[in-house]
């Protein structure tokens, strides 16, 4: 399986290695840096790479390239999403997963590591079963050892490993028992130049932090459960209850956690909220182009747009942009031709826009292809899908928790083409 | 220098590491690990780090433990040292830490210690913890690439291991085994359905190994499911069937999917859930080898959905899709959008959505498709444009009708201002010429125009082979260009010349006239060209079209071979030779066999015996109910035994008495629960497991109907006591025993089969006729779940309704429940606790009769242990509460018509005509259904007093029978 993990950084450094099985030599890597500058973006780089003898399978997450050596057949999506299973635990204990982490942490990167894989096949990758083994550090906790000279190994196996709740430790204690639960719904849409949907879908997540005492049982029933189309859930839910009566059941994780990720189905017409009326031209034969944008809620649902940011990659013959906005600041990188608007909120009576010219290369042709926009934005207490939370209710334990739900829309992939 | 700075610091660190103090030594190591994450040797301190292999301080000795595996194979001698300790730790009460211990020791690569870790992965493989044991799967892995001669005595311990009951174990396991002996396919079959089953509760690494495993196995033993719709797929069907002949025999008796192959199905179908993306793919792929294809569309979602993910996941499964969408559209083709191409895709990703296009277009789509594309050709992405180019060419080619629109879309491309897209234009014209040229002779003229301005050699070299091949249609201008070639022929790249002396010679044989001198003059040129290949090609050109005396009778035929007409090439997915691979697997994405890779058998054309999967009852403890012999008048007991999967010593012990046992002592109850707390000492010894066994004996029925004895086991500390007692009857006798046998297994795992009677409300109904109840025909075997392990904390319950008649009265439904203990501790005092819900009444275990109504209301109770209470519901099908009643036809139609409430609605798919008569059990009120049947619908009609209950019963029966009919 995997054999061993090299993490590269962007300039193309290694700056930590581990080998699960025989070293291999970190030679191996130039394969990896050939692909890299064969590539023109970091993006580009083949998520797999064939060598005579090994095989390279990376990931990139923050800048930092995670690049597993395999040396026999193995699927390569078990690599993959372990390889992000990773990043998302050194998230978890670290807060961000940078060079700068992982170097200041090297100790338990490595502590880490060497518990979630032994001989190259994952043994603990839940995170509540690793820190219970590996403690997060923590100012007090380094302080304290420093002390006392405890450690922040944990000496018994973790309960969790062997129960059948493997994903929940035990003995957890809250004084304030709270369950937060997030809908994020997120649209991703195709808009074509005549403003026209091409494609539009909605994906959405639940995400929960969840912190109660002891083990509760927890279920959470929705009013409209039939809008979710495609359903994948964490291990915790209990999937017969969802197929026989639509309802979630479950022994939450400990803390935050993805509880559901969805699909809605692509029958129901998904509501687009934000508009962009455009108008970008070039003219042949001068050095001028035209940039005129505006955007304008629709489908709002009465809620406010909000944190929208607007992006484009303007063709290369672009020297430079010349705009004035109408409300917030916006950009133009010279080099990467990267234009982005930082808009804020929408408001309705007033739409924001952004005008002006852009200079041309003198003597190059005109840029044949108009960009594309990309657009971000925030609507909080919104599920566009219309998708309710009913009820959640807790079971097994006495106490009365804390419940909170929040809804939130946000733009996905959302293009629009020009 | 430097080297000396490194070595003065090393030296400090060995300071450190001899000190007394242990967190100078900690901070030593932490720093000596730093060195080795970044790559630097430490290895010259292994003698001062072997030394703190014993620490007391885990992260200290987890440390060590970690520089020890890093460089023991560098220092064979030294890490020897290390040895004894790990084999104390493999001893330790604490099974992390013995987990741990074997962990490293199969890490240290060093061939001395082979038969060491032989003898420590057996012993662990017998360990209490199924941590341990998962270590150990691990473990034999390790061994067997230190060591392959190793072979067979790892197999054994696989074999054992495999038996394994243990969620933990059973992915490390199965991994170990497709790496030692992915052959052995025998050692699965006695497995087989133990994995189908454990699959959902494996850790989400361990399924996909698995998965792949059993997809594998399914391959060799199962026939294959694709029979009826082999029509689907034309491309593929001749090779799944050998002769026409054989094929014939196969369709000449229906096939029938075996249980386990719909087993394997049925089990992995949920895991499309999972969040984990291989568990996904992994299953996405089970289905693609192995279930029928009606059934494939149910993995098209969960693929799509995969698609959201990172980028590294979508371009694994987009590679997938690819392949799947070359044979089956269908499949895909609902989800078209999905795979539309966005301005922020990576490259990669592009031209594999792209691909996935052009494979879904068809007829009815490529209008859509073909727009879409054309907003792709704009795109500043060059090399995505010039796919593109290639996805328009074949589509062009697979679908006639938009041939003549795709021709013209990219002629107008030829314009365009960049070279690449105008070089691919070409490129994919002359593919396309090649099918009519006849008609497109302005094409080429145009293209011949072009000629000066395209740069790109390959471009300009196919202009030229086009020039060359239908210079009949462009008789004047063909000359003209190889005219300019001459010019500039010494300049050309070799892919350029190679054209150009093909043009001349195909010029010189239909237009010698003019191009005599001007192919002399090439083929002078190329005589002397610095390419070997064009030197040769020259030199084979001039003896084939120039007539000498030597030439014999090849240039005779020079025009029928320069000239003959040439096939178009057939514009194909770059995915169609792909699905020689397993899908999901890394030979698929790399599309070449990668090492380890194990081939997918095609289907055996006989399935291989069925009866290998077939395991005897391997349940560690369980009781057995038996009727009694109805005809058995007299105190004859029968006596159920306890068996085992291990040799058990079961004693039996048989007391009789009337109404209450005696306490049998000296069993002890508890559970063996090694929680990791170390209070085990006697780690050797095989664990000990105390079971109270429970033989029933039955006492002899005196009652026709009571021939079912009601188990109230009631655990009183450290026996088991049963007691039966009944309202009519006192004749039952009840036997306790407990006894206490070794087994291997450890969970203390007590099932109990309770009946439970639930009582119905005995409000006494006048019946009309004298009803003579008869016995059910058909006693369905499924249970429902009642109580889930995970919500009853290792409690388990399920019911099952038994349709025999209850012994506490005639009102009363009997309800079969069985409670299994899935946790590792004993769980003690389970009762159906006091705080029932209304109206309805539950016979007890201890026999506390309450009431229940004939309403189809759920009964709800809840069970406690002694520390939990877990509250359940059945909600019984509305046929569960009826007993069948043995009528008369003529009473039957008498009946009918005196109850005018009638339901009656047509359904399709009607077996035969049959009546049924029953009544509720509760109320005694009578229920005629007749089905009849009215070609080609049927009618189902329900008589009954009870509204409500009819209309519940006919929506059942409707369901139950649309959904058995063929």
């Amino acid at each position: 399986m995997i054999h061993s993990l090299f993490l590269v950084n962007a300039s193309g450094d290694i700056f930590l290695e581990k080998h699960w099985k025989s070293v291999v030599s970190r030679s191996v890597c130039d394969y990896f840096f050939e692909a890299v500058e064969r590539a023109t973006e970091p993006e580009n780089v083949p998520p797999v790479i064939p060598t005579p003898h090994h095989c390279l399978i990376n990931v990139l997450r923050q800048r930092v390239y995670f690049v597993a050596v395999i040396q026999s057949e193995v699927p390569p999506l078990f690599v993959i999403e372990f390889l992000h299973r990773v990043v998302d635990t050194f998230q978890d204990y670290f807060g961000v997963c940078t060079e700068a982490a992982v170097k200041d942490n090297v100790v338990v990167v490595y502590e880490l590591l060497e518990e979630m894989l032994d001989n190259g096949f994952p043994l603990a990758t839940e995170s509540n079963i690793l820190k219970e083994l590996i403690k997060p550090p923590t100012i007090l906790r380094t302080v304290v050892n420093t002390i006392t000279g405890s450690t922040n190994v944990g000496e018994q196996l973790p309960t969790g490993q062997l129960s059948v709740v493997p994903w929940r430790r035990t003995g957890v204690k809250y004084t304030n028992n709270e369950a937060y639960f997030d809908v994020v719904e997120e649209i991703d849409a195709i808009i074509d130049k005549s403003g026209s949907t091409i494609t539009a879908e909605i994906q959405g997540v639940i995400d929960a932090c969840v912190k109660l005492t002891g083990m509760p049982d927890l279920t959470l029933s929705f009013m409209n459960p039939r809008l979710l189309d495609d359903v994948s859930f964490h291990p915790c839910v209990r999937f017969k209850r969802w197929e026989a009566e639509r309802i979630l059941s479950f022994v939450p994780p400990d803390g935050n956690f993805r509880l559901l990720s969805y699909h809605v189905s692509s029958q129901n017409l998904v509501a687009i909220p934000v508009y962009v009326k455009h108008n970008i031209s070039f003219r042949e034969g001068s050095s001028q182009g035209r940039f005129e944008l505006t955007l304008g809620p629709k489908q709002t649902m009465g809620k406010a747009v909000e944190s929208v940011l607007v992006s484009s990659q303007l063709p290369r013959g672009v020297l430079n942009a010349n705009l004035s906005p109408s409300q917030g600041t916006y950009t133009f990188d010279p080099v990467t031709k990267l234009l982005s608007w930082d808009v804020g909120k929408i408001n309705p009576q007033k739409l924001p826009s952004l005008k002006g010219s852009m200079s041309l290369q003198t003597g190059a042709s005109k840029p044949d292809e108009n960009p594309t926009i990309n657009l971000q934005f925030k609507i909080q207490q919104l599920a566009v899908s219309g998708l309710k939370v009913n009820r959640l209710d807790m079971y097994g334990e006495k106490y009365k928790p804390f419940k909170g739900i929040k809804y939130m829309t946000k733009a996905g992939k959302f293009q629009v083409r020009t | 220098m430097l080297n000396h700075c490194f070595l003065c610091r090393n030296e400090d660190l060995k300071e450190m590491l001899e000190s007394n103090k242990e967190s100078l030594k900690l901070e030593a190591m932490k720093r000596i690990v730093g060195l080795i994450a970044k790559g630097k040797n430490a290895s010259e301190l292994f003698p001062a780090v072997v030394k703190n292999v014993a620490s007391k301080n885990i992260e200290l000795k987890k440390l060590v433990y970690v520089y020890l595996v890093r460089y023991a194979e560098e220092q064979q001698d030294l890490a020897l040292l290390s040895i004894s300790t790990f084999q104390r730790a493999l001893k330790d009460p604490n099974q992390l830490i013995r987990a741990s211990a074997l962990r490293v020791l199969s890490s240290i690569r060093v061939p001395i210690i082979v038969p060491i870790m032989m003898l420590a992965i057996k012993e662990a493989a017998t360990d209490l913890s199924p941590y341990v044991r998962k270590t150990a799967a691990h473990a034999i892995q390790k061994l067997y690439s230190l060591d392959p001669d190793q072979k067979e005595h790892l197999i054994e311990v696989i074999e054992k291991l495999l038996k394994d009951k243990s969620t933990l174990v059973a992915g490390s396991v199965v991994m170990a085994f497709e790496e030692v002996c992915p052959d052995r396919i025998d050692l699965i079959h006695k497995n087989y359905r133990k994995l189908c089953n454990l699959l959902v509760d494996v850790e989400e690494w361990g399924q996909v190994v698995i998965i792949h495993m059993l997809t594998r196995y399914a391959r060799t033993q199962f026939v294959s499911p694709w029979r009826e719709d082999a029509v689907f797929d034309e491309n593929s069907e001749k090779t799944f069937y050998d002769s026409e002949e054989e094929r014939r025999v196969d369709q000449s008796k229906p096939y029938i999917m075996d249980p386990d192959h719909r087993l394997l199905l049925r089990n992995t179908k949920p895991l499309l859930q999972s969040r984990n993306t291989a568990v996904v793919m992994a299953v996405s792929q089970l289905y693609w080898h192995l279930s029928p294809k009606h059934e494939l569309s149910v993995i098209t979602k969960s693929l799509v959905r995969l698609l959201r993910s990172h980028r590294e996941v979508q371009y694994i499964v987009l590679q997938n899709i690819a392949t799947m969408s070359i044979q089956r559209k269908g499949m895909f083709e609902p989800f078209m959008k999905s795979f539309y191409v966005r301005s922020t895709d990576a490259t990669h990703i592009k031209t594999l959505k792209l691909e996935i296009l052009t494979n879904l277009a068809n007829e009815a789509n490529i209008s859509t498709i073909l727009r879409e594309l054309q907003t792709y050709v704009k795109s500043q992405d060059k090399a995505f444009v010039a796919a593109t180019i290639q996805a328009i060419g074949r589509c062009a080619t697979n679908i006639s009708e938009v041939t003549d629109t795709c021709l013209n879309g990219l002629v107008l491309l030829l314009s365009n201002r960049d070279e690449t897209v105008v070089a691919e234009s070409v490129v994919v014209i002359k593919k396309l010429l090649q099918t009519q040229p006849s008609q497109h002779s302005d094409i080429i003229k145009h293209m011949a125009k072009l000629f000066d301005n395209i740069t790109v050699p390959m471009a300009r070299a196919s202009i030229l082979w086009l020039m060359g091949e239908y210079c009949e249609h462009v008789p004047k201008i063909a000359p003209d260009v190889l005219r300019k070639m001459a010019k500039t022929f010494t300049s050309e790249e070799d892919i350029v010349k190679l054209q150009t002396v093909n043009l001349a010679a195909k010029l010189y044989l239909s237009n010698s006239k003019q191009t005599k001198l001007l192919t002399q003059y090439i083929l002078n040129l190329g005589k002397y060209d610095q390419n070997y290949d064009i030197r040769d090609r020259t030199r084979f050109i001039r003896q084939l079209i120039v007539p000498n005396e030597k030439s014999g009778a090849l240039s005779r035929y020079a025009r029928r071979i320069l000239m003959a007409p040439k096939p178009a090439p057939v514009l194909q997915s770059a995915f169609k030779d792909r699905d020689r691979f397993q899908l999901g697997t890394l030979s698929h994405t790399l599309n070449s066999q990668s090492n380890g890779y194990l081939e997918l058998s095609d289907w055996p054309a006989v399935a291989p015996d069925q009866s290998v999967r077939i395991v005897e009852v391997v349940e560690p403890l369980f009781l057995c109910v038996f009727n009694s012999n109805r005809k058995q008048k007299n105190g004859n007991a029968v006596k159920g035994e306890s068996r085992s999967e291990n040799e058990s010593a079961s004693e039996s012990s048989l007391s009789e008495s009337s109404s209450e046992s005696g306490s049998e002592s000296g069993s002890e109850f508890d559970s063996d629960s090694d929680s990791g707390t170390g209070q085990k000492k006697n780690t050797k010894s095989k664990p000990v497991m105390n079971l109270c066994c429970i033989l029933i004996c039955m006492c002899n029925i005196w009652h026709p109907f009571l021939n079912i004895t009601y188990l109230p086991p009631q655990i009183i500390q450290k026996a088991l006591l049963l007691i039966i007692i009944t309202k009519l009857f006192s004749i039952h006798i009840v036997l306790s025993f407990s006894n206490q046998f070794v087994a291997s297994c450890r969970c203390s795992l007590l099932r109990l089969c309770v009946f439970l009677a639930c009582q119905f409300d005995a409000v006494s109904w006048h019946v009309r006729v004298s009803l003579q109840a008869s016995f059910p025909v058909f006693v369905p075997e499924t249970s429902h779940e009642l109580l889930h392990r995970m919500t009853g904390k290792g409690l388990s319950a399920q019911y099952r309704f038994t349709r025999q008649p209850c012994i506490y009265g005639n009102s009363m439904v009997s309800l079969q429940l069985t409670l299994s203990n899935s946790s590792d501790q004993a769980l003690e005092n389970i009762h159906i606790s006091e705080k029932s819900s209304t109206g309805q009444n539950i016979h007890h275990f201890n026999a506390i009769g309450e009431l229940h109504t004939w309403t189809c209301g759920s009964v709800l109770f809840s069970f406690s242990t002694k520390e939990d209470e877990f509250s359940v519901s059945i909600q019984p099908a509305v046929g569960e509460l009826l007993v069948p009643i043995t009528m008369t036809e003529a009473d039957f139609t008498k009946e009918k018509l005196t109850w005018c409430q009638k339901a009656n609605q047509p359904i399709h798919f009607c077996v035969c005509i049959s009546r049924f008569a029953g009544k509720t059990v509760g109320s005694g009120c009578l229920v005629l259904v007749s089905v009849a049947l009215k070609d080609p619908d049927a009618g189902i009609t329900i008589n009954t007093e009870k509204t409500v209950m009819a209309s519940m019963l006919l929506r059942q029966v409707k369901i139950t029978l649309t959904n058995s009919g063929p």
